[in-house]
């Protein structure tokens, strides 16, 4: 059962007075909503996500840094926000597209509304909008950039901004890890004693993951990013893992891989997540490429290669692993029976594996969590 | 792993027949693991007694046995069929009671079948409580505490450790039967009684009560590689103590976070593998506190269900046709959806849009029963729609039942014909109303907190919250009138609101509504079900409208319709007494046989249970309300490409046929029997003239427009009569009246007489035969496709009639003066198509009770009977064919088939059990054999009342029937029958030198006749009975027969029908065969 914050709960109902607001993407394509959470405008990659629960974890989750998340499902806020779901205390999202209008919070666990934590987090959204008429566009035409502004009447003002939105560089090649990395190490210990450690890089690091890695009862010290193989190595790591995280896993790569070659050195096993499975891809020698529509939603059906078992995965990226650059030491674990693409590696002669979706789930179900165990038990038989 | 290959024949067993608790959804579900399996290869035999299936269909499987259900015959089958495996995971709880009663007695061993799907002990596990429980707690589920007791004294103990309130659940009953909730030890009596007969093992779960909490449901499905997906979450909006068959449901689950939903999703696989469902899908109901969350388990269903095809209509993934595959050995990553073609079938549908299912109740049927939901499902039928948001699908679905209402319409009267206000509303609220969420929008209305109707209803206030943004727009719109803006008219299409009630509130004309969407160009987007919400390009031809879209975009609707010649076929909307599943069965067949025509065929509907509505059966679904407004946006749609011919009406009952007029108007091509032939055979004034210039005997008969007027027909056409309002389906309020008192109640209590709705009184032919035909016509040439003659007396209504086909005791010269006059009336009403006749045979004249041009209940089962693709005909005519009398196969004359209605008296309590002129049945059952006998005694063992070989006989007989019974008797007592009589009857016997025990009436003391029923002392009942004293006084007597399933008869016709059947039962063995072998 879940525990109930028995903080005072904010139940005013956010609706005020409407503000129409507008997304207008790349090719001039604009679309009319409401405002939601925060004033400001913003401009961002507008992707979509399929999930039909968890928004609030997806809003809080790193890997969305430079984004606009478009919810394809029509209802988001039902069931209000609490402390417990977030995924890291900021939100890198660039704003939040919304099908309905949010109704008034009805979760026993709810302590504010959606709109106010919005306003709260500086997250702009816009209500209103046939979310689903954009999916279909980022289907058809890959992911655009895209900007959310209060409605311009003017047709300067909109010519601008559009402009504003075009010149914006978008997520090719774009390091976003280094924005949203913790600056500090951090180290956690377990709830029961143990002499192990875990240094997890984090590039966006979820919370959940985090929690997961607890769960096995290994101390696990977070670094930041750009936390150098010497730094992370006068741990004396028994395990290392490397955390999903928002950008081009090639430009984050740029500081990240030599990290990743010299831990590979080591004995020690690795375990990587999402941005985390590219870098340490890249690291063995195969390439990434950013995807057309990437894949974001909690029911992608992957197959484990090792016992043919279905998982259904919570997956968030636009970038992959390309399955012809993979190096002959590596083997293919994990498939996605979407596409046929890359899910999941691991080495040959090395305690090193790696999965491109998310076992930590949060949002998303709990197929995969077995890989933490497999982990551990590579970090015991190391040990 | 590969499809197995040591497995050649497979057994599939069906539900039977449609019942409140298992209806039109096992069609749904049969239909497509036959169609699966064969797909495969495998000889697929199938055995269901229902003949108004598409799955009891020659070509569904490759033997197909109409026969029934019970332990015997299936032996019987599997013993001559050899199969290797039982597929009993898609016929409901039928299928998986067989199951365990062929396990049980060796039967499968015997014949070495193996059970595919579920096996014995994952079925038992799921199905007896004790051992339920007991796993669920091994896992770490939580389940409400809970008592299992087999007689009433452990039920008071266990009572006693429980405390009030608590659920009874009678163990092995479908829909919750005889169970309830009970919050008084007096209650709690009562229902554990009738738990404790309702139950086959007579076991009851006591149980702590969580009503109040909120209910889920998880659609699972598991392949043998232990791969489990979620197909779809269901949140019941009415809190537990509703039956889920009884609750609004919504798709998907709208109130929980991803942790709550994960937890949920987390428990329901552990009890598919920890109650070894090996493959297939389940359904695992969960209660949640809604204070605090604290989950408990409910119950599984190892096997689909009702709640599996609406999982599978609302995420367009087809639950049992995967289901069938897993069970032979496929995993899921071997399969693909194949309806959207894009999408494996190993992925858990994600959806953008809600769906909302509604239940339609048939209280009006059941005067003398509250309309109060309790767990013991009362519902006949359901209706689904979906839209882009709550309120949006909510008032599709309100529209979409047919019961009047154009979305969340006012309430004014409590079920006490009290006016509502302010202060009684919230009493009502607390109630489980048939009706409530109308009643929560009406307290809004009256200005009541959401807090206060949530405390009241325990509907969770978000529900509540959407229904108050449906109340403040219409508040908005009545005061304000409709806003200017293109923009704003929009929102309010968007909050689901019909153009009629947007009419109504603005006082606008509906043409004038229109016309503004028109000019402004306000239609409806038509999106595609695609299972992955647009995430991959699909091309499901399954579509639903909604107005959740920007109108300064432009074009963004997905319905792209083709350039081919199309034929638009409407369904017939929900399930309810008088129009079910055999209308469905019509509009499949019709779009089967357009298709082979070569047309594009595009289904509207919005029967989530049916064949109709799965994406398969046409080239194109539209899942929408079959209202005018609707209907006409699907047609402007698809008229903007290729060529629309017309729209289809006569296959879809009384639902489509309402709309004819609407569609004339509109000029839109009806194909086949023309609006004026239809308005020629529903107006009485111009049908009675037809009649009168073809020289066609009616009954005499006239029209009144008030209670004075109905008293001067009377006077003219003499007592008794049949009285009814015009325009009725299944004969609702139709009554037979013997004297004035009875008249004048009538028009007290039944119904409102008023210019636009008269009343029809014909006098009653009393003592005569019932004849329905159906036939063919292309305006010129008429074929009969069946004659059935009915076993009960005219009076009775047709759809609870058993009737014969071919007619039993008509003579040739009648059958012939039948096919003429129906021949004449088909050319006269210029029919293209079908219709259907009810004749009234008295003293060798033929009279003309009604016509219908249109497909009817009967087609199916004549179309079973005789071996002719009768649908198929009709629509060939339809589409401009000429008729040929190679059409149709003459049938064999040596076999007789019967059809017998199954009645939902058990549900509704302080109903009497006597039939007449107003439908009460639910489903059928069909026999065919060598003799009327042997179909008899099938159609007996089929709807649950087997005929007994020996026992005791209870007869109580009116005067008149009397000198009919001797005979009867005289033959039960040849056959060893001891006979009980009540004092007049007894005496009547005696003095004809029958030996007879008197006892006693109930108004007599004891021991009377109804304690002798519950010591099980009798064994078969026959009981006559008129004027409302006897009747009364009786009703005791027929309400325990009912409850102890006693057989029992209410004519001397059927008691006849009776003793010959028994005498066949005694000589010879029943046989068992496939239903082509018969034609």
């Amino acid at each position: 059962m879940l525990k109930t914050n028995r903080l005072k709960k904010d139940r005013i109902t956010a609706r005020s007075k409407p503000i129409l607001g507008q997304l207008i993407l790349e090719d001039g394509t604009s679309f009319e909503g409401l405002k939601i959470g925060s004033d400001i405008n913003s401009i961002g990659e507008v992707c979509f996500n399929t999930s039909m629960t968890g928004y609030q974890e997806i809003i809080t989750d790193p890997s969305y840094a430079g984004q606009i998340i478009n919810f394809t499902f029509p209802h988001i806020g039902n069931v209000g926000t609490n402390f417990e779901d977030n995924e890291s205390s900021i939100s890198y999202a660039k704003g939040i597209i919304i099908n309905c209008d949010i109704s008034d919070p009805s979760n026993f666990r709810s302590i504010q509304h959606l709109d106010k934590w919005l306003k709260k987090k500086g997250i702009p959204g816009l209500c209103n909008i046939d979310t689903r008429s954009i999916t279909n566009r980022i289907r058809s035409k890959g992911a655009p950039k895209g900007g959310i502004v209060k409605k311009l009447i003017n047709k300067r003002h909109e010519k601008k901004f559009l402009s504003e939105v075009k010149k914006w560089q978008g997520l090719n090649n774009l390091d976003l890890a280094i924005e949203v990395t913790r600056k500090k190490i951090q180290k956690f210990k377990s709830k029961s004693k143990s002499k192990l450690n875990i240094v997890a890089i984090d590039y966006g690091m979820k919370q959940n993951i985090l929690n997961c890695l607890l769960e096995l009862n290994i101390n696990v010290i977070v670094v930041p990013a750009n936390t150098t193989s010497d730094e992370i190595l006068e741990y004396n790591p028994n395990g290392i893992f490397l955390s999903n995280g928002p950008g081009d896993p090639k430009a984050t790569g740029k500081y990240a891989i030599p990290t990743i070659k010299d831990l590979i050195h080591q004995k020690i096993p690795i375990f990587g997540i999402c941005l985390g499975h590219q870098l340490i891809s890249l690291a063995l020698g195969a390439k990434t490429k950013k995807m057309f529509q990437g894949h974001r939603g909690a029911n992608h059906p992957v197959q484990n290669l090792e016992n043919n078992k279905v998982e259904i995965t919570s997956q968030n990226h636009g970038f992959v692993v390309t399955e012809n650059s993979i190096p002959k030491n590596v083997k293919i674990t994990h498939k996605s029976l979407f596409d046929g693409s890359v899910e999941g590696i691991e080495h040959k002669n090395k305690k090193i594996f790696a999965v491109q979706y998310h076992p930590e789930a949060s949002p998303g179900p709990h197929d995969s969590q077995y890989l933490f165990q497999k982990f551990k038990r590579m970090i015991n038989s190391n040990a | 792993m590969p499809k197995r290959n040591d497995i050649k024949s497979i057994l599939v067993v069906g539900a039977g027949p449609i019942i409140i608790g298992q209806a039109c959804e096992f069609d749904y579900s049969g239909t497509q693991a036959c169609k699966a399996l064969r797909e495969e290869g495998y000889r697929v035999i199938l055995i269901n007694s229902n003949p108004a299936t598409i799955m009891t269909d020659p070509d569904t499987a490759d033997a197909v046995y109409i026969e029934p259900i019970t332990p015997e015959i299936v032996t019987k089958i599997i013993a001559k069929e050899k199969p290797d495996v039982m597929l009993p995971t898609m016929g409901g709880q039928t299928a998986l009671n067989i199951a365990i009663a062929l396990s049980n007695n060796g039967t499968l061993k015997k014949y070495n079948v193996e059970l595919i799907g579920a096996n014995l002990k994952a079925i038992k596990k799921a199905e007896e409580r004790e051992r339920f429980y007991k796993a669920m707690i091994k896992i770490g589920l939580e389940c409400p505490r809970a008592e299992i007791a087999r007689n009433f004294k452990d039920a008071k103990k266990a009572l006693k450790k429980i405390g009030l309130p608590v659920i009874v659940r009678p163990s092995f009953t479908l829909g919750g039967t005889g169970g309830g909730i009970a919050t008084t030890e007096k209650q709690f009596d009562e229902i554990a009684n009738s738990g404790l007969y309702s139950s086959p093992i007579s076991e009851i779960l006591i149980e702590e009560s969580v009503a109040g909490w909120k209910e889920y449901e998880m659609e699972v499905v598991r392949d043998r590689n232990d791969n489990c997906i979620i197909i779809c979450s269901i949140e019941n909006i009415d809190p537990m103590g509703i039956h889920t068959g009884d609750s609004i449901t919504i798709a998907p689950a709208l109130t929980l976070t991803d942790k709550e939903f994960q937890i949920m999703r987390n428990a329901s696989i552990a009890c598919l593998r920890e109650i070894g469902v090996e493959t297939g899908g389940s359904n695992v109901q969960f209660a949640v506190n809604p204070k605090n969350g604290r989950l408990v388990i409910i119950e599984m269903n190892p096997r689909v269900s009702r709640s599996s095809a609406l999982a599978s209509k609302a995420t367009g993934f087809p639950i049992a046709k995967i289901a069938a595959k897993l069970a032979v050995g496929y995993t899921l990553d071997e399969l693909r959806n194949e309806i959207t073609k894009v999408t494996p079938a190993s992925f858990e549908p994600t959806i953008d849009y809600v769906v909302t299912k509604i239940p339609r109740f048939t209280f009006e049927k059941f005067q003398l029963t509250q309309p109060l939901l309790s767990s013991s499902m009362k519902s006949v039928g359901e209706v689904m729609a979906i839209g882009r948001s709550f309120p949006e699908s909510l008032q599709k679905a309100m529209r979409s039942l047919e019961i009047g209402l154009d979305g969340l319409d006012e309430v004014k009267t409590n079920i006490n014909n009290k006016k509502l206000n302010k202060k009684n509303i919230i009493s009502e609220l607390n109630k489980p109303l048939a009706d409530r969420l109308l009643l929560i929008a009406q307290a809004l209305r009256f200005g009541i907190s959401v807090k206060d109707i949530y405390n009241a209803s325990k509907v969770d206030k978000w529900f509540i919250e959407q229904i108050k943004r449906i109340v403040d727009k219409e508040i908005e719109l009545k005061s304000k009138g409709l806003p200017k803006k293109p923009e704003e008219i929009l929102k309010i299409k968007a909050l689901g609101f019909s153009d009629k009630k947007i009419s109504q509130l603005c006082g606008l004309s509906e043409d004038r509504i229109f016309d503004l969407r028109k000019k402004n160009k306000i239609f409806p987007d038509f999106k595609r079900i695609d299972t992955c919400a647009a995430e991959f390009k699909s091309m499901t031809p399954y579509m639903y409208s909604t107005y959740s879209k920007n109108y300064l975009n432009g074009d963004t609707c997905e319905s792209n319709p083709s350039n081919k010649k199309k034929v638009i076929i409407l369904g017939s909307g929900p399930n309810r007494i008088g129009q079910g599943v055999e209308f469905d069965y019509c509009c499949c067949h019709a779009s089967f046989a357009l298709k082979e025509l070569k047309y594009e065929t595009i289904m509207i509907n919005c029967n989530p249970e049916t064949v109709s509505t799965d994406p398969d059966t046409s080239d194109r679904l539209y899942f929408e309300p079959l209202a005018e407004e609707n209907v006409y946006d699907i047609i402007l749609k698809e008229k903007t490409k290729g060529k629309l011919l017309g729209v289809i009406v006569q296959f879809g009952g009384q639902t489509p046929l309402k709309l004819a007029s609407f569609l004339n108007k509109m000029r839109i091509p009806i194909l086949g029997t023309s609006k004026d032939s239809i308005d020629a055979a529903e107006d009485r004034e111009k049908f009675k003239k037809i009649s009168e210039d073809l020289n066609l005997l009616q009954p005499a008969n006239g029209i009144a427009f008030s209670e004075k007027q109905a008293f001067a027909v009377i006077d003219k056409i003499g007592f008794p009569a049949v009285i009814r309002p015009s325009y009725v389906l299944g004969g609702r309020a139709m009554e037979i009246v013997h004297n004035k008192d009875e008249l004048k109640k009538y028009f007290k209590e039944a119904v409102i007489v008023s210019g636009d709705s008269p009343v029809l009184i014909d006098h009653y032919l009393k003592d005569s035969i019932e004849v329905d035909v159906d036939a063919v016509s292309d305006g010129k040439k008429v074929i009969i496709a069946g004659i059935m003659e009915h076993i009960e007396e005219a009076g009775i209504h047709s759809g609870d009639s058993t009737c014969t086909l071919p007619p039993y005791s008509l003579s040739e010269k009648i059958i012939k003066d039948i096919e003429k006059q129906t021949k004449k009336l088909a050319i006269a009403l210029d029919v293209k198509g079908l219709l259907n006749i009810q004749f009234a045979i008295q003293n060798n004249n033929i009279f003309l009770l009604e016509v219908n041009p249109r497909s009817s209940r009967t087609v199916p089962f004549v179309a079973k009977a005789t071996g002719n693709p009768v649908v198929k005909i009709a629509l060939n005519v339809a589409m401009g064919k000429k008729l040929n009398k190679r059409d149709f196969k003459e049938s064999k004359k040596e076999y007789i088939s019967i059809k017998e209605p199954v009645f939902p008296f058990k549900r509704f309590p302080n109903v009497d059990t006597i039939l007449g002129p107003e439908m009460k049945s639910t489903g059928e059952v069909m026999a065919i054999d060598k003799s009327f006998e042997a179909a008899f005694i099938k159609c007996q063992l089929a709807s649950s009342n087997p005929l007994p070989k020996k026992g005791n006989l209870f007869v109580s007989v009116k005067n008149s029937d009397k000198p009919k019974i001797v005979p009867i008797v005289r033959s039960f007592q040849k056959l060893g029958f001891k006979i009980k009589a009540t004092h007049g009857t007894a005496s009547y016997l005696m003095d004809q030198g029958i030996s007879v025990n008197k006892i006693n009436k109930v108004s007599q003391g004891s021991p009377h006749i109804v304690e002798d029923l519950l010591d099980e002392k009798i064994d078969i009942l026959i009981n006559t009975t008129e004027g409302r004293k006897s009747i009364n006084d009786s009703f005791s007597v027929r309400r325990t027969a009912l409850m102890k399933s006693l057989p029992y008869f209410l004519t001397i016709s059927g008691a006849r029908a009776a003793i010959n059947s028994i005498k066949e039962l005694r000589n010879n063995d029943l046989d068992v065969n496939p239903i082509t072998s018969f034609h």
